[in-house]
């Protein structure tokens, strides 16, 4: 156990040395300054941007660039969905899948569109690569890079600056960030044994003379930028479980770091273009000191084991339900709370087999939706938090609130607290319609108090535009994918709609020079002051759902007295 | 209207980038320099046969192997598995009573065959595809392989080690033993 939870602390380590080196590089290349990579990039970047007819894009105001992220989100919706619905006509199928079903397909499409990755069904029984690489690879990026653009245009507003071109930022943060670190990253996996061809699956007579199928295809590009772009969405049903995706330590160490290192880049990212770099650092330790609390929460849970198990076993040992022998208790926790807190959604063991403590940290993670956040918008929430805090102790105190010398109004707090309450409205209310019909409708695997849990986890997921699940569920019905499909279309473009208002309401502002009356949001106290803020919050909105969920569970589970 | 027509044009050259040149770019990386794991790392046995991937864990249920851990899925294996190849797991909550009931099927049947039940063996894995077994769990199983192979412990015993998958650094992950490496191994020195 103390080795693990040593692996678990250098790893942080790690992430304190990289994610910083990001932020800077992110900084630069939306203040638009010079790197080492200009004499590559800048041709490339100009072919693509002068093909698009954006090459000397101007600003947007806030209601053309919703209006951009819209239509551009809506036609790769449909671009994608003919491909599926036409998969069997298509070529690189060599299972010869048939199309999936209308309400599958268009739950799929929405659900990467959406930067979430939700699947209700597995890689390699139902897409073709051709499905895979030209529908699912595709909105990898670019909703990677929507997440990224929109938060870029927040903070340029918050700043008082121009809001940007969504499609210059669009296509920037595809030339410049996601698709270079692929193209190392996809090599770097392609040499630790993750594979990439267009062969069908390998059929095998094993050493028992058993028939084996290995499913094979395209996976190191596309695993890459699953990891990176928080997407989540697994090549395989079994995600980053399977030796295919995820094969050994060092390809568990690199997926862990990379999806990291762009939400926690960012935050500093943001301090940088507010020109205020100790608020970005505040902010990031604060996000830190949360996200190691519910990692060692996490952690600690697996490592006691499963009471009644052990009671069978006659000793203490791990919960090695659904979690590889190669990642132990240990790395399958530090995963479980990286992969919820940033929204990626790809797991390397099953949460639903987590235990009640598992259970908790991972759903507290979709609740609170910043510890890191999603690819973009989880800092620009991040700063929400900022904003509602200022607000609070504006009025505590009674100073008019200020936010990076603009004043914040009534319109600024109606749209963030539109961010705040679509959440809970797109995750409680369809999870409460589901378990009116527990028979029809819910589709729980699994009895108790985790059936609860089951559902509510699969809405916040989708609201929150993770991705991962408690995979028991019986989720691949039409009620599941229409249903989770409105969670998911309400957690994305709802909250970028109000994030982008916001920016564009905040931008039109006279500046406020600082006095020593203003309230300073910079220092450790107002920081403790916003981490409470944030947990009360969403203590005071989900803490019910715990109760029901794990909590009850974890009860449950103490061997009777 | 114009940004339907940008959107339209972002769309084909951003899919272009993302779909046509960037696979292809690492396909033939791939393929070229790296065709082993690019293919899956297939293994072969002494008369170069294909028998399996070495990342990829099979069913042992005969005496003279090593056994691997449970899995839902079969490790992809008989007509359920054909043609596309599955993976999966339990999905058991911990307080599921199907979970207890099927770890207290396998801890008997473990303790008749004299096999100590070891946590590895008795929860199923994520992938339903794990190829290893913690080293613990490999320990508990030679004596019984000794006995029916005929050759001494203290052979096996050199072997475990030698398919054992240290930790990456020696820090990160938990050793692992390749059931299907080892096993193979065995089937060549017998």
């Amino acid at each position: 156990m103390l080795q693990g939870f040593f692996q678990i602390v250098l790893f942080m380590v790690i992430l304190v040395a990289i994610a910083p080196l990001f932020g800077r590089y992110m900084a630069i290349v939306f203040l638009g300054q010079k790197t080492w990579l200009d004499p590559v990039i800048t041709p490339i970047e100009r072919l693509i941007l002068n093909g698009s007819g954006v090459l000397s894009a101007k600003s947007m105001t806030g209601r053309q660039y919703i209006q951009a992220v819209l239509i551009s989100n809506l036609m790769m919706m449909v671009f994608v969905l003919a491909i599926f619905l036409l998969q069997n006509r298509l070529p690189l199928n060599p299972t010869e899948l048939n199309a999936p079903s209308w309400d599958l397909a268009l739950h799929t499409v929405i659900s990467f569109t959406t930067n979430t990755d939700q699947q209700h069904y597995s890689g390699e029984t139902t897409y073709s690569y051709f499905s895979q690489m030209g529908g699912l690879g595709f909105l990898m990026f670019t909703s990677a890079a929507t997440g990224i653009a929109v938060a870029i245009a927040f903070i340029r507003g918050l700043t008082g600056k121009p809001l940007g071109n969504f499609y210059t930022d669009l296509i920037v943060s595809i030339t410049r960030i996601l698709l270079p670190i692929s193209i190392v990253g996809a090599i770097a996996l392609l040499i630790a044994g993750v594979p990439e061809t267009l062969a069908g699956p390998a059929q095998i007579t094993t050493l028992e003379g058993a028939n084996q199928t290995i499913a094979l295809g395209p996976v190191a590009h596309f695993e890459i930028i699953k990891q990176l772009g928080e997407n989540g969405g697994g090549f395989f049903g079994i995600n980053s479980a399977h030796p295919f995706e995820n094969p050994n330590n060092f390809t568990n160490l690199l997926e862990t770091i990379i999806m990291l290192v762009i939400p926690a880049g960012l935050i500093i990212t943001y301090g940088i273009l507010a020109d205020n770099p100790k608020q970005g650092w505040l902010i990031f330790w604060m996000v830190f000191i949360l996200y190691a609390i519910l990692i060692f929460i996490t952690a600690w849970g697996e490592f006691q084991g499963n009471p009644l198990v052990n009671n069978i076993l006659g000793e203490s040992q791990p919960n090695l339900e659904g979690k590889e022998v190669r990642f132990g208790p240990a790395l399958t926790a530090l995963w479980a709370v990286s992969t919820t807190g940033t929204m990626c959604g790809a797991v390397n063991g099953m949460h639903d087999s987590l235990m009640p403590t598992g259970g908790f940290a991972t759903l507290s993670n979709l609740f609170l939706q910043i510890i890191w956040g999603g690819q973009g918008t989880g800092t620009a929430y991040l700063f929400v938090f900022l904003i509602l805090t200022i607000f609070l102790t504006g009025l505590m105190v009674g100073r008019t609130p200020e936010f990076l010398g603009r004043k914040i109004e009534k319109r600024e707090i109606v749209l963030a607290s539109i961010i705040l309450l679509v959440h809970p409205i797109a995750i409680l209310i369809p999870a409460a319609i589901a378990l009116a019909f527990p028979e029809t409708l819910s589709g729980i695997s699994n009895p108790g108090f985790h059936g609860i849990s089951q559902v509510v986890y699969e809405y916040a997921s989708a609201a929150a535009n993770n991705g991962s699940g408690f995979e028991g569920l019986l989720d691949n019905t039409l009620w599941w994918n229409l249903s989770a499909s409105f969670s998911l279309l309400a957690g994305r473009y709802i909250p970028i709609m109000a994030l982008i208002f916001l920016a564009d309401s905040v931008a039109r502002k006279q500046p406020v020079p600082e006095t020593t009356g203003t309230l300073r949001t910079d220092t450790p106290l107002f920081t403790t002051v916003t981490a409470g803020a944030i947990v009360i919050l969403g203590a005071l909105t989900f803490l019910p759902v715990l109760a029901l969920g794990p909590v009850a569970e974890a009860f449950n589970l103490i061997p009777t007295l | 209207m114009r940004d339907f027509v940008i959107s339209l044009r972002s769309i084909i050259i951003l899919w272009i980038v993302t779909v046509v040149i960037y696979p292809v770019l690492i396909l033939a990386i791939g393929q070229v320099g790296f065709s082993d794991q690019a293919n899956g790392s297939l293994i072969t046995n002494n008369e170069g046969k294909v028998v399996g991937s070495a990342i990829i864990g099979q069913t042992f249920t005969s005496e003279q192997y090593f056994w691997s851990r449970p899995s839902s899925v079969s490790y992809s294996e008989g007509s359920d598995a054909s043609p596309t190849g599955i993976s999966g797991a339990s999905n058991l909550a911990p307080d599921n009573p199907e979970l207890l009931s099927r770890i207290e099927t396998e801890a008997q049947r473990l303790d008749n065959e004299g096999v100590k039940p070891i946590a590895d063996l008795l929860y199923a894995s994520g992938s339903g595809l794990d190829p290893h077994i913690s080293p613990a769990a490999a320990r508990v199983q030679i004596e019984r392989i000794a006995n029916r192979r005929q050759i001494s412990p203290s052979e096996i015993e050199q072997l475990v080690q030698q398919y054992t998958e240290g930790r990456f650094l020696g820090i990160f992950g938990e050793p692992g033993v390749n059931v299907l490496r080892l096993n193979l191994a065995l089937d060549n020195i017998s």
